[in-house]
């Protein structure tokens, strides 16, 4: 099972120590301990199973302003003292940067909360089958479900992390998660959809029966889709794919990429970027929360930020290194946001799908077609077409496109947020993206 | 003898005792052992952002019965962390029966030479390559907005212990080296990368001020975008040049042949073999033995010496790309596309090198064919859904045609086709056929591996093209 805190710290202190008599001013290093255990089932027959057992320690050497790193899998003392001289070696000889340091000894993180992010129930994997017969029996109800796959995945983690500042912490954490794909067909068309659950404590799956259903529907209503025609229309993002909305905001107030000057929203803080009904939080502190955390990636306190307040940015994310560039401190975003979230909007789901005679609907876009640095931004989707307030009919080989920073101007939100994920937001309408079709 | 026991308190014979003993009931399975060393080198904002070097070692156990597959790895090589495995793999597979399949081709051909990249050039002379791809962009004036390079070297041993004791081995080096450079004009920002690399040492893509030569292209797509006007949105003919636009190739066609997709028929062309799927002058392949090229594998990673699949031959769909579990089950051989991108993952049937190869047009009489439409030269990444057969790719640099000839350069758009049918929509395949710098990584199933892909110039009738203008 998962190796205690007093195993990780004592490799922990092991490389701290070894690195400072080889001449290492400075020093970070992660010790990581992780299981995982994955069932996956297709068409009601097991599949495969798959068990992961892993250690990896990350050391970060300093000599005064220079730095270099080594990981390894390999936690064996005879292995770390040859990699901890080759990490010092390079380190030697690697260009200082007045910015490379540890995180300023006032901002680490002091006392560590129980966030509820470790469940020590253990799934065995005949519980595990059991869960994914219910989930594909309730996916396979349907004779246009030509295909089920489903898998169960129990995680458990344990970390130290450390620093020659004297910081030295960590924590377990689990999760579990389950997903369920199905494939539909009709004539010799097919389609292909998903559903998942993820959570850090078993009790609060979702039911099987649940996680089967929706995949299944959502797979038979994608099928016969139909390519519409090029226009401009108001797009509405299902809630599946409306955070990533976020997650483009994320990268671009990043603190590198600002202090680099690859953003779109470079210059943009105290500026007005969204409406100003809308509010965007990233707390690190919700009990259960799946992006949770006491502290950041170099152990710097990290508490609830609104990046964006009516509309306004208001923060970047925040480390030790680009902080120094920017002349910030950090704000313990090392390793980026944690539980980010829109605050809902006003109107409900169905008020929203009624704002227009006409919208168009994603549910799914495909390919990586946001540019961070000119907020151009192009994908292909699927989806539907929504008439009068209703869903019409499923949409596909077509592609939705604008700039990011028109877009975040015009979002509209519905009140329906839910917490899934460690990004979310309800669900939201983009007014006016050119999509071109035939 | 296996050189993955010795400071361990288990020798290669009482491992090949374990393999033996847990694979007795199993029609497939090995003991995969790995031994991954590799380094990445970055340039960004006038520093040396980070210099890491990674060392991971450890094995990946699998056993295979009927359709289904127990797998277990650790990093820990020892008796008791292997006797652990065992017993997990067996258990899962308790209720089964299979006979061991003993066959596995072998090979003398080697398309790489067993140099450690990483080694082979001194950590001092890349730092100073860096600093100077730094200086040589940087005096191309005050344009140049930010400059990233970087060095990412690898060198992965490998050893399968099947279960009669055969021990096949590869040592596998690969390299890449990156520029990325950001020029601003008139407020205006834009991006051009450019990179090369295989399975050969640093200096064999670098020597002679070549890497001068990776630093102009980078700097030349740059300076093409900052001239870029919003891309048109809509159905339209679209060439595409040579060489790295084969990614099309790879996600439209590519994906769709993997043996597993098919096997389990959730591919759009699981009920195609055999029949017109491309236009006559289109033949494809997929091919393992090139010589030192990033996608290329002596054996891959079950021990089957790799060979030049031909996928497609003017039009007729011959074969699909397959792994060991997928051929048994579908009643032919592997292909020697059994991959996985470490220890941690199970073998799956992956692409190698994929390729369309020459016909006999020119690109010149392709752009002077069209009268509206797209001339693409670079691209970005690309995403397929098997299923519905729909994908995806993003232009990086790209130019509109107007009554042929080529026009202003376009801004990134992402263009979206149906892979069944994209290839009848070839009407002409060029005589320039062209291998990729060999920069690629294909992600499936959350796992990456390095494939190459090659193509001529070649003309499609009808795309969608996802601009903003209308």
């Amino acid at each position: 099972m998962i190796r205690d805190q007093e195993f990780l710290k004592d490799i922990a202190s092991y490389c701290i120590e070894n690195s400072k008599k080889l001449g290492a001013t400075d020093v970070g290093v992660k010790v990581i301990h992780s299981v995982s255990e994955n069932v996956s089932f297709r068409n009601k027959k097991l599949d495969e199973s798959n068990r992961a057992d892993s250690f990896a320690v990350n050391l970060t050497t300093y000599i005064e302003k220079k730095k270099s790193s080594i990981n390894s899998s390999d936690l064996s003392k005879s292995n770390l003292e040859k990699l901890i001289e080759r990490c010092i070696d390079a380190t030697k000889i690697t260009p200082s940067d007045e910015n490379n340091s540890l995180p300023d000894k006032d901002l680490m993180s002091k006392e560590i909360r129980d966030l509820n992010l470790y469940d020590e129930t253990h799934y065995p994997n005949d519980k595990k089958i059991e869960f994914l017969k219910k989930v594909e029996e309730a996916a396979s109800t349907d004779e246009k479900i030509v295909n089920t796959e489903a898998g169960f995945t129990e995680n458990k983690n344990n970390f130290i992390l450390a620093n020659s500042n004297g910081f030295l912490s960590g924590y377990k954490t689990s999760n579990f998660s389950s997903s369920c794909v199905v494939v539909s067909k009709i004539n010799s068309a097919m389609e292909r959809d998903y559903e998942f659950g993820s959570t850090r404590f078993l009790q609060d799956m979702m039911k099987p029966e649940e996680i089967g259903k929706i995949a299944a529907d959502k797979a038979i209503k994608k099928l016969g889709p139909k390519k519409i025609k090029s226009e401009k229309i108001g797009v509405i993002f299902d809630k599946r794919i409306s955070k990533g909305i976020l997650s483009t905001l994320a990268s671009a107030i990043s603190a590198s990429a600002i202090a680099r000057g690859t953003s779109f929203l470079k210059d943009q803080i105290n500026s007005e970027v969204f409406p100003n009904s809308i509010n965007i939080i990233d707390d690190p502190k919700i009990e259960k929360g799946l992006g949770s955390q006491n502290f950041d990636s170099e152990g710097v306190e990290t508490n609830s930020l609104k990046l964006v307040e009516n509309g306004i940015l208001k923060n970047y994310l925040i480390d030790t290194y680009y902080g120094k560039k920017l002349n910030l401190k950090s704000n313990g975003r090392s390793g980026g946001t944690t539980n980010l979230y829109f605050e809902n909007g006003d109107l409900s789901f169905k008020d929203l799908l009624n704002l227009e005679k006409k919208f168009l609907y994603i549910t799914e876009t495909i390919g990586h077609g946001g540019n961070i640095i000119t907020g151009d931004y192009s994908v292909g989707a699927s989806g539907f077409m929504v008439e009068d307030g209703e869903l019409t009919y499923p949409v596909s080989e077509i592609t939705i496109a604008g700039n990011f920073k028109e877009m975040f101007n015009n979002i509209t939100l519905a009140n329906d947020l839910e917490m899934k994920y460690s990004t979310n937001a309800p669900t939201l309408l983009i007014n006016q993206m050119t999509v071109a079709g035939k | 003898m296996s050189n993955f026991f010795k400071e361990t308190d288990i020798d290669t014979s009482q491992a090949e005792a374990i393999v033996t003993e847990t694979l007795k009931n199993c029609d497939d399975g090995e003991l995969y052992l790995e031994n991954h060393k590799s380094e990445s080198i970055v340039l960004d904002d006038n520093k040396i952002k980070s210099s890491t070097y990674n060392s991971d070692q450890g094995y990946g156990f699998r056993a295979v019965t009927g359709e289904v597959v127990a797998y277990s790895h650790s990093n820990d090589i020892s008796k008791e962390s292997l006797r652990k495995s065992s017993d997990n793999l067996k258990d899962t597979l308790k209720s089964k029966k299979g006979t061991y399949n003993h066959e596995i081709p072998k090979t003398n051909s080697k398309y790489y030479e067993n140099i450690n990249p990483i080694e082979s050039k001194t950590f001092d002379s890349k730092i100073d390559l860096l600093k100077s791809v730094n200086n040589y962009l940087r005096s191309k004036g005050s344009i140049v907005n930010q400059v990233t390079a970087n060095f990412l070297g690898e060198h992965k041993s490998i050893e399968i212990i099947r279960s009669d004791n055969q021990i096949l081995k590869d040592d596998r080096p690969l390299v890449r080296f990156n520029v990325s450079v950001v020029l601003e004009k008139d407020g205006k920002k834009e991006t051009g990368v450019y990179g090369v690399g295989g399975r050969q040492s640093y200096d064999d893509y670098l020597k002679d001020g070549s890497w001068k030569d990776v630093c102009d292209e980078a700097f030349r797509i740059a300076n093409v975008n900052l001239e870029s006007k919003p891309a048109p949105a809509g159905e339209m003919k679209v060439v595409l040049g040579p060489g790295w636009p084969a990614i099309l190739i790879h996600e439209a066609i590519g994906h769709g042949l993997e043996g597993d997709f098919n096997r389990k028929k959730t591919s759009a062309f699981h009920s195609l073999m055999g029949q017109q799927v491309a236009s006559e002058g289109v033949t494809i392949v997929d091919d393992g033995t090139l010589h030192q090229r990033r996608g290329s594998l002596t054996i891959d990673d079950e021990g089957t010496p790799t060979e030049n699949t031909v996928l497609i031959e003017n039009g007729i769909l011959k074969n699909y790309m397959q792994d060991r579990l997928n051929a048994r089950l579908m009643g032919t051989k592997s292909t020697g596309s059994g991959r996985r991108e470490s220890y941690k993952h199970v073998v799956l049937p992956r692409m190698r090198n994929t390729m369309m190869l020459s016909g006999k047009y020119s690109q010149d009489e392709m752009i002077s064919s069209v009268d509206k439409g797209i001339f693409a030269v670079s691209f970005g990444g690309g995403q397929v859904d098997i299923t519905s057969g729909k994908f995806v790719f993003n232009c990086t640099e790209a130019y509109e045609i107007n009554n042929g000839k080529i026009g202003s350069p376009i801004k990134g758009a992402t263009l979206i086709g149906d892979g069944p049918s994209i290839l009848k929509e070839v009407s002409l395949v060029g005589n320039d056929m062209k291998l990729d710098p060999g920069i690629g990584t294909c992600g499936k199933a959350g796992q990456g591996v390095p494939v190459g892909v090659a193509q001529p110039s070649i003309l499609i009738n009808k795309m969608t093209v996802g601009g903003t203008k209308l």
